[in-house]
């Protein structure tokens, strides 16, 4: 984020507690939408008033994969596509961990695909803040699982003629239990959301829609970054508890945002101390909270 | 520290090499286990998923081996021992996160109870043709450690080892089983658990703010922590500092690979494990691994009737290799045989310490079966002339 | 050299015959202090066809897993009593349940045929078939001290069924000694394999 000159910088950004402030600046462009999505979470964060040293983030690779890098919590980099299996495995060998995973959509749904639909069949108590920018950016613009028919990429010069994923249907469909969209500038009711889903269980999905100011948008010749920010929030109809068939994204067309499902249903680990319990009753010893760490 | 009692069969037991694996796993603390089913291995899971609910661990069956594997590098920083279990194909998926656990110096095991390959290759039967795989398998410059069960006992008493090896180095252990030991039913003797000892992860006592997750002070390894312990530490893939913070230079590329590097290479005498038997004044050693290992101590008694001095050299702990003793062996013997079920994999390490001096003979064997002893007999008769 | 006996074990999928080469090698390696390794045969095979199994039993360490031409060979079906027939060794001892085999006799083989389908029905549950056939089956090769089988049995079958299971065993027991006398008359020598 640019500073315009003879600006004095605040004393600390409010959100400088919850950042990593030996790592600035940051690795993002100018008007990228990412940023604003890590102000959310940290707003959100601090509202909950969860205990931080109990959250940790995972996140992937590309651009939102810096995400977890610059949080200041427990925080994984892991590899391309598999934050979500890296992160059940924390919640799974410390169960009393509140487990975030903040990735980009080629991350989550193209190369992690497999992973994303299977944590949300299994309801794994995860968080997944996904940002969804319709392209490979930090490799240079090539087609994404999510990238708009008919929008250019680095790879589909011509046009891509592939058909994208729907992700809020994608998410609801295989079982998670919260799922909503919003873009980048619906700063308050971006942060509202993370907070509710902060208190909830169970594998939730937030996608947050952002301008690649860099790449998406000048492949397509579609302003600056600040600009599609703006096009984004202007064409983006609020509709909640929308059925999520209807949220497919076509390309610089409008498209629904909102709070599409909110449900209580059991976690994996839910289910499985459940199920234990009662087919092996006295003989089942759960893992405890702080995990199966062995010690004298 | 001495193993837990919950996670320990005490008793003599009649059970195949993949049992007595996860039953080595069990008493060495092991308490989370992602795994995708693949032959020949499947039997080590379905032991562990039964006997997990029982002592407070938990078993997912994942969607793919890439899961399983990413799976268990997380789990590892909760302080949970961690294992995945898998066979070639699998094996090849989990090489990325192999490389990302040794990146990391995260401490887990992972079981390969090799079948033949390439590909598919045989699901159900016997091949030893993973072993540079387990060592070059994943991309870039890495150490680890690996080892080769030649029994269910050692199948048993090695795993434990393994995850002790994994926390002392702070690295991936590859257990390289292969798929005849695995499926083979013998006696397996569990001791009581105040016998069997165990190296427990130990955590830094460092306050958060004094920590940092890859300094190291001249010592081998780095401190570990837990995560949720408060520590808001940073750990990634990306060459980083001692901060644990990507950093895109020479320079840091030279301090944090070459030491990861070296923390196996430079104490490889402290790591390497091996038995030998009449080495010294033979003319001809062969050098084996798991079942091969076996079938060759018949070779070598059936040569020794025919009057060859055999001496034997078994690898126990494969990788890192025991290239020093190697060394001083080919100065003074008349050659090297090398039976192993592959078209060539350890011969190249032997043939590299010898550097000359004794020349190392394959004896390879393609996979599905293990060597008639005969012929490592006859290689070893016509090594000796 | 030590001496070494080979076994298969085959019939088809269901009929326990993995659970049968277990209490064998259970019993020799954990009852009565000899060296037991047992291989099973993995195919895709499913419940009904052909299954299979072997052992190699020796006083010292089986440093050879897999079997050549068995000296003893357990059959329980037909289309295992074809594919493995010509293996068994020419001085071998057949084992066979005599309502499934087609048995052929070979001269100088030994071979002991056993109802045990017919004898396990009566006990009441078809299922303890295989752990009649091992009754017989110690009685017929005396390969394990018969304490060291019952021990074996009991400790190998799942909780609850021991006493069902050393009925069963009993029984086959007995129904040997019934059709072939018992101890030093039928006593049999087992060749040892050159390896």
């Amino acid at each position: 984020m640019s500073t315009p000159p003879n600006t004095p910088l605040p004393e600390e950004h409010p959100i400088a507690p919850y950042l990593r402030m030996d790592r600035m600046p940051h690795i993002w462009c100018p008007t990228c939408g990412i940023g604003t999505v890590v102000k959310c979470f940290a707003t959100a964060l601090e509202e909950t008033q969860l205990d931080l040293d109990k959250v940790t983030i995972v996140s992937g690779i590309g651009c939102t994969g810096r995400v977890a890098g610059y949080m200041n919590l427990d925080a994984f980099h892991t590899t391309h596509g598999r934050a979500i299996p890296f992160a059940t495995g924390i919640k799974l060998g410390r169960p009393e961990l509140e487990v975030v995973v903040f990735s980009g959509d080629g991350d989550l749904t193209g190369i992690g695909g497999n992973h994303f639909i299977h944590a949300a069949r299994r309801n794994m108590d995860l968080l997944v803040i996904l940002v969804n920018n319709f392209i490979y950016g930090m490799t240079g613009g090539q087609n994404a699982p999510t990238t708009p028919t008919t929008a250019r990429s680095s790879t589909m010069p011509f046009g891509n003629f592939e058909r994208p994923f729907n992700l809020p249907h994608l998410a609801a469909s295989c079982g998670a239990t919260f799922v909503s969209r919003w873009t980048c500038l619906h700063i308050r009711r971006l942060t509202k959301c993370i907070r509710t889903a902060l208190g909830r269980k169970g594998f939730r999905f937030i996608e947050v829609i952002a301008p690649c100011s860099t790449l998406y948008s000048r492949l397509n010749r579609l302003g600056s970054g600040l600009d599609l920010i703006k096009f984004y929030h202007d064409n983006s109809e609020i509709r909640h508890g929308a059925d999520t068939r209807e949220l497919e994204i076509g390309y610089q067309d409008s498209f629904v945002c909102g709070n599409f499902v909110d449900e209580e249903r059991p976690t994996f680990l839910d289910l499985m101390n459940a199920h234990y319990e009662e087919v092996l009753g006295d003989r089942y010893v759960r893992m405890p909270p702080e995990g199966g760490w062995i010690h004298e | 520290m001495k193993a837990d009692p919950a996670g320990v069969l005490t008793g003599v037991h009649y059970l195949d090499g993949d049992f007595a694996c996860g039953e080595g796993a069990m008493a060495a603390g092991c308490r989370f286990v992602a795994g995708y089913p693949i032959t020949p291995s499947t039997e080590v899971v379905e032991r562990i998923s039964r006997r997990f609910p029982m002592m407070g661990g938990t078993f997912i069956q994942m969607e793919d081996e890439l899961a399983s594997m990413a799976a268990v590098t997380g789990g590892v920083w909760t302080g949970t021992k961690c294992m995945t279990v898998t066979s070639g194909p699998g094996f090849s998926l989990m090489m990325e996160n192999i490389g990302l656990a040794a990146m990391m110096e995260t401490p887990c095991v992972v079981v390969n109870v090799q079948r033949g390959g390439p590909s598919t290759g045989l699901p159900t039967m016997v091949g030893q043709g993973d072993m540079m795989q387990a060592r070059w398998g994943s991309h870039g410059d890495y150490e680890l450690i690996a080892l080769s069960p030649q029994s269910p006992q050692e199948a048993f008493d090695l795993t434990i080892v393994a995850f002790n090896l994994a926390e002392v180095w702070r690295v991936p252990v590859m257990f390289m089983m292969d798929e005849c030991v695995g499926h083979m039913t013998e006696k397996v003797v569990i001791p009581p658990s105040d016998e069997i000892d165990i190296v427990p992860r130990v955590l830094s006592d460092k306050a958060p703010g004094d920590y940092l997750p890859y300094e190291v002070n001249g010592r081998p390894v780095p401190e570990f922590v837990r995560v949720g312990d408060g520590y808001r530490f940073h750990t990634t893939g990306l060459t980083h500092d001692e901060r644990g913070y990507p950093v895109m230079s020479v320079e840091c590329q030279e301090d944090s690979v070459h030491r990861i590097i070296n923390k196996i290479r430079l104490n490889a005498n402290d790591i390497v494990r091996y038995d030998e038997e009449n080495v010294d004044g033979a003319d001809v050693v062969v050098v084996a691994y798991g079942i091969t290992a076996r079938v060759t101590r018949m070779a070598i008694d059936m040569a020794r009737t025919e009057g060859v001095k055999v001496g034997f050299l078994r690898l126990i702990v494969v990788w890192p290799f025991p290239e020093d003793r190697i060394r001083e062996i080919a100065s003074s013997t008349k050659a090297f045989v090398v039976p192993e079920i592959n078209y060539g994999q350890m011969v190249l390490e032997v043939e590299r310490c010898a550097a000359g001096k004794a020349p190392a003979i394959l004896v390879p064997h393609g996979g599905g079966g293990v060597h008639d002893p005969a012929v490592i007999c006859q290689a070893i008769v016509e090594a000796a002339k | 050299m030590s001496e070494r006996t080979e076994i298969r074990i085959t019939g088809f999928g269901g009929q326990g015959v993995v659970l049968a080469g277990h209490i064998i090698g259970h019993a020799c390696a954990v009852n009565a202090g000899k060296h037991a390794t047992m291989i099973q045969s993995f195919g895709p095979e499913a419940r009904g066809s052909a299954c299979s199994t072997t052992l190699a039993v020796s006083d010292t360490e089986v440093l050879y897993p897999y079997i050549g031409r068995p000296d003893i060979f357990v059959v329980m079906s037909a289309e295992g009593y074809e594919k493995y027939r010509d293996e068994l060794i020419d001085d071998g001892i057949l084992v066979y349940e005599k309502d499934l085999v087609p048995f052929k006799a070979k001269e100088g083989q030994k071979a002991y045929g056993v109802s045990s389908t017919r004898i396990a029905e009566e006990i009441g549950r078809a299922i303890v078939q295989n752990i009649v056939m091992l009754g017989f089956f110690t009685a017929a090769t005396e390969i394990v001290p018969l304490k060291a089988m019952r021990e074996g049995v009991a400790e190998s079958v799942p909780a609850g069924t021991e006493e069902l299971n050393l009925r069963a065993f009993d029984a086959g027991f007995e129904a040997f000694q019934e059709s072939y006398g018992s101890g030093a008359e039928k006593k049999i020598e087992v060749a040892p394999v050159g390896n």
